[in-house]
């Protein structure tokens, strides 16, 4: 890279600069044209760098919003311990909400099935979170990468007052000129990592040294094989059916949601090098290890259109 | 789920170590956005699917559900359907046509690419447009068997009005005209004709079938007569954006972070050339002066930062700079004007109606506008302009915009992120309207203006000379160019400031949007004399050379300057002498019809009435006829310095 005398580079900023810099302006941009923006927080790796993205954007202020975790009570232990570490870690406020009525009537993956255990203690839960406190901006971690529908949706992505996403009435999308105007009752999704690439997340994370949950990171975990996922019994309350007995197995997880319905990996790559060499030459796609997304063919549209994030 | 670009063996990382080298190595990998475009049918889809699937970005599993996707709504029999990866939502699919913008993503070793995917129907100018305005580079696809199409055109025009440089003509289904190289020539030809006038930096055709791979990622044997490189070859070595560089410096502010009262930083996104530790700035509105401090960067702290870098500058004085404000180079400050002339493309289902306010965010600021008159319409197949009163879905307008309060911009040819603006409808906020700054409206320009203490006859008596437009005016071919590059090489030799002004070095840069139609022509006449009257008010001598051949405009240019300050020069050779001499072949191509619009034969030539100069060229040699310019000049003072009566106090 050619480098002037004053040190500043001839060339353009590299790929993994340049999506950092429009992600922060990104975050920026919502901080700073909505009354009170929130901060989804998934614990995940996406989410893990879309913090770091927001710490760096307001350094040397903290961001100006509070992180939100939607708890299923199903996560894994160690999720809510980095949680809570985390935002200890960073000095931010963080609030984690759970549907009361969902907890009330025990609606948990097994009995309920993934998809109607989804919708109300997620999709659902997320609304009545956003409706109680008033936000009218939230950040998500999503990228349109992940999925086809996802490929279509803008980085700030307009809900009406019920929280629907309308695929067939978004607004133009420009330059980075973001519009953040929204009536009483309705809200922006935004979504400053929307052109990452699975790869991009990892070798930014090796890069700046981004803290990540240790699920991601291979260990001898006692699971059990169901429907052709491996399942990690994280704590008694996943019943065993007949014929299925805990093992302990050399996994990981490339994806981490709530525990029942996240497949491991068996894998041996504990550190982050590991884990990069291993997506390199992997023929397995990121999603497959969620089992909500198999439901049918366009679930995750229609989970968009119904709020979802 | 994308990316594993790099798909290579797994025995290449034999240690992590090795990994984290591979890792970090790829910091340097570059970014380019490029968008396709496509009528219904081109195989737009088809040809995203197979860069996609060529770059081994489709995993197995991805795989597995397309086969099972194909079987229900499959065009292609019981092959995979590249498409099918690419339409995204349940109703397109239902169709077979994808109808939004798309963005999909694919790596190589040497860039990571964003592909905006728009679609190719007549209603959809603002995906297009959405599209375009990221990319910096556009994919131009058509069918073999067809060639060219109105669409094709239109996507042209709109890549060009969007700023995009770099175009590739992807000739596509070239196996259904059997490979065939004069097909390829015949639509490359017909393009390069149309494509001219737009000047892109970058132009390339490619013969290619996206549903057989040929030419997409790897040569074809079939396509072996094709010298040129494969589309992916060209994506991954077109360069691109450097000049985003060597812009003037340009912040908009997004955010004022202040953590405590000790610390006041402004945060934003550069668009648009470097800084440095010490630079002064300017606040644009204000005109308030300034110089860095600091620059934080997200990698810490930072002697200096650039184009794209999202960055928090502190500065040396306490001011008051708020989001919304420019923070620029105080050398080369952007306009600040209340009132803009723009081209306006039109979003929504609701007319744009003059008159009407909306709000417009430009940069990071929002304010109110309305427009104030439609110039004219573009009809965006076949460029004409067209009145209107009103602005319908997909319509593009050149527009006067009048703002609630003066804003700081550039023209949008010059920077993309500070000349280009938003507008909002302010019941119910929808994204209505997408506009591309052309210039700012005089009345408004006095912001900085009001500053300039030093004068044309300050200036003028800096240089020594008189300034004054030396306006050539003639037939193509009667020597104006010749004679003026002798003149000004003579009031060089003596120590005189010029610069000449001439088709070539304003045809390729400040006028190249214009062609040669009598409106063009007008335009082009007014723009020459409004750059000449800036010269003129720099202080020097300007020559410029044009066959200018309507007295309204030459008179126009006379009014643009003082009394004596405009002497046209008319070079008297007759047409037949014009023609015998034809340097470039252009008479005779005329002639045939093969220019339109050519003056002296299918264009008139008004005569000058009054000129101060008239020269006879047959026969003569050019240097006596430059030498009587000269003498001219001399005779009438115009190579003294100019007597000020109360001497210094101009200044």
């Amino acid at each position: 890279m050619d480098v002037s005398a004053d040190g500043l580079s001839q060339q353009r900023l590299s790929n993994l600069r340049r999506l950092e810099a429009e992600s922060i302006h990104i975050i920026r941009e919502v901080a700073a044209e909505f009354r009170n923006p929130v901060m989804l927080y998934s614990i995940g790796k996406d989410s893990s760098v879309m913090l770091h993205l927001a710490m760096k954007a307001f350094y040397p202020s903290k961001p100006p919003f509070p992180l939100l975790h939607v708890d299923t009570t199903w996560k894994f232990r160690e999720m809510i311990q980095f949680r809570d570490e985390t935002a200890k870690r960073l000095g931010l406020d963080l609030i984690v909400y759970t549907n009361p009525h969902g907890k009330a009537d025990n609606i948990n993956p097994f009995d309920h099935g993934s998809s109607a255990y989804t919708h109300v203690m997620k999709t659902e839960a997320l609304k009545q979170a956003l409706d109680k406190y008033g936000f009218d901006a939230a950040f998500g971690g999503a990228r349109r990468d992940e999925e086809k529908s996802r490929a279509k949706e803008r980085v700030f992505s307009f809900r009406n007052a019920s929280h629907a996403w309308d695929p067939k009435n978004q607004r133009p999308e420009l330059w980075s000129l973001y519009n953040a105007r929204v009536s009483k009752g309705e809200s922006i999704r935004a979504f400053p990592l929307s052109n990452w690439t699975e790869l991009d997340i990892w070798q930014y994370i090796l890069t700046e040294d981004i803290p990540m949950v240790p699920l991601y990171f291979a260990a001898e975990r006692p699971v059990v094989e169901r429907d052709g996922m491996l399942i990690m019994r994280d704590d008694e309350r996943l019943k065993l059916q007949d014929g299925e007995k805990v093992e302990n197995k050399m996994v990981r997880f490339r994806t981490l949601g709530c525990y029942p319905l996240t497949g491991a990996i068996e894998s041996d790559a504990d550190t982050l090098p590991a884990i990069v060499k291993e997506m390199l030459i992997a023929r397995t796609s990121e999603r497959s290890g969620r089992l909500i997304d198999h439901d049918d063919a366009a679930s995750m549209e229609k989970k968009k259109r119904e709020g979802y994030f | 789920m994308s990316d594993a670009e790099i798909i290579a063996p797994a025995t290449a990382f034999e240690t992590e170590a090795a990994v984290t080298d591979y890792i970090l190595a790829q910091e340097d990998k570059d970014q380019l956005r490029f968008l396709t475009c496509g009528s219904v049918d081109d195989g737009k889809s088809t040809l995203i699917g197979r860069l996609l699937y060529d770059t081994k970005l489709i995993f197995e599993d991805q795989l597995a559900a397309l086969e099972k996707d194909s079987r229900r709504h499959g065009t292609v029999g019981e092959d995979i359907d590249l498409a099918l990866l690419v339409d995204g939502l349940e109703a397109e699919r239902e169709q077979g046509i994808t109808i939004d913008v798309a963005y999909r993503f694919f790596a190589t070793e040497k860039r990571k690419f964003i592909v905006a995917d728009t679609p190719g129907h007549e209603q959809y100018t603002r995906n297009m447009a959405t599209g375009a305005s990221t990319a910096d580079l556009a994919v131009l696809l058509v069918d073999a068997r067809n060639g060219l199409m109105v669409q094709t055109r239109r996507h042209a025009f709109i890549a060009s009005l969007l700023g995009i440089r770099h175009v590739v003509l992807a000739i596509n289904k070239i196996d259904l005209v059997d490979y065939s190289q004069e097909r390829f020539e015949a639509i490359k030809a017909e393009f390069e004709t149309f494509a001219a006038s737009f000047e892109f930096e970058t132009q390339q055709a490619i013969p290619m079938s996206a549903r057989f791979g040929d030419n997409v990622t790897g040569k074809s044997d079939k396509l072996a007569w094709f010298q040129g490189p494969t589309l992916l070859e060209h994506l991954e070595t077109v360069k691109i954006g450097e000049e985003e560089l060597s812009q003037p410096f340009r912040l908009p502010v997004q955010w004022v972070n202040r953590p405590n009262l000790d610390f006041r930083g402004y945060s934003g996104t550069i668009a648009g050339g470097t800084v440095s530790v010490g630079e002064e700035l300017v606040v644009a509105a204000s005109g308030k002066t300034s110089k860095v401090e600091k620059i934080i960067t997200p990698e810490g702290e930072r002697n200096s930062a650039r184009a794209g870098e999202a960055v928090t500058v502190t500065l040396v004085d306490e001011i008051d700079i708020s989001r919304g404000d420019l923070l620029a180079s105080s050398v080369s400050r952007p306009d600040v004007a209340d009132q803009l002339a723009a081209h306006l493309i039109w979003m929504s289902d609701d007319a744009m109606l003059p008159g009407r306010s909306y709000l417009m965010k430009i940069g990071s600021k929002t304010v109110t506008a309305t427009v104030t008159e439609i110039k004219h319409k573009v009809n965006v197949n076949t460029f004409e302009h067209v009145a209107g009163k009103q602005l319908q879905l997909n319509e593009i307008g050149f527009c006067n915009l009048s703002m609630s309060v003066p804003v700081a911009f550039d023209p949008y040819e010059v920077n993309r992120q500070t000349g280009s603006f938003i507008l909002i409808d302010r019941v119910t906020n929808a994204t209505v309207g997408a506009g591309m700054v052309w210039f700012a409206l005089r009345r408004a320009t006095n912001i900085h203006w009001q500053a300039l203490d030093v004068d044309k006859s300050a200036r003028a008596h800096g240089l020594g000379q008189t300034p004054a437009v030396l306006w050539f005016t003639g037939l193509s071919g009667s020597g104006k160019s010749t004679i003026a590059s002798m003149v000004e090489k003579k009031l060089h030799m003596e120590g005189r400031h010029t610069y000449a002004l001439d088709g070539d070095n304003v045809r390729h840069g400040l006028n190249r949007d214009l062609g040669f139609t009598d409106a063009d022509r007008v335009e082009n006449i007014r723009r020459v004399g409004e750059v000449a009257k800036l010269f003129v008010d720099a202080g020097l001598i300007t020559l410029t050379s044009f066959i200018s051949p309507f007295q309204a405009e030459r008179q126009m240019a006379r009014e643009l300057v003082g009394e004596g300050e405009f002497i046209e020069i008319f070079v008297d050779t007759p047409i037949e002498e014009c023609k015998k001499r034809d340097p470039k072949g252009l008479y005779e191509k005329a002639e045939k019809g093969e220019i339109k619009n050519f003056t002296g034969i299918d264009s008139p030539y008004e005569r000058p009435e009054n000129a101060e100069v008239v020269l006879k060229t047959v026969g003569r040699d050019p240097e006596d006829i430059a030498e009587e310019v000269i003498e001219y000049l001399r005779a009438n003072n115009y190579l003294v310095s100019p007597v000020f009566v109360d001497e210094g106090s101009g200044i």
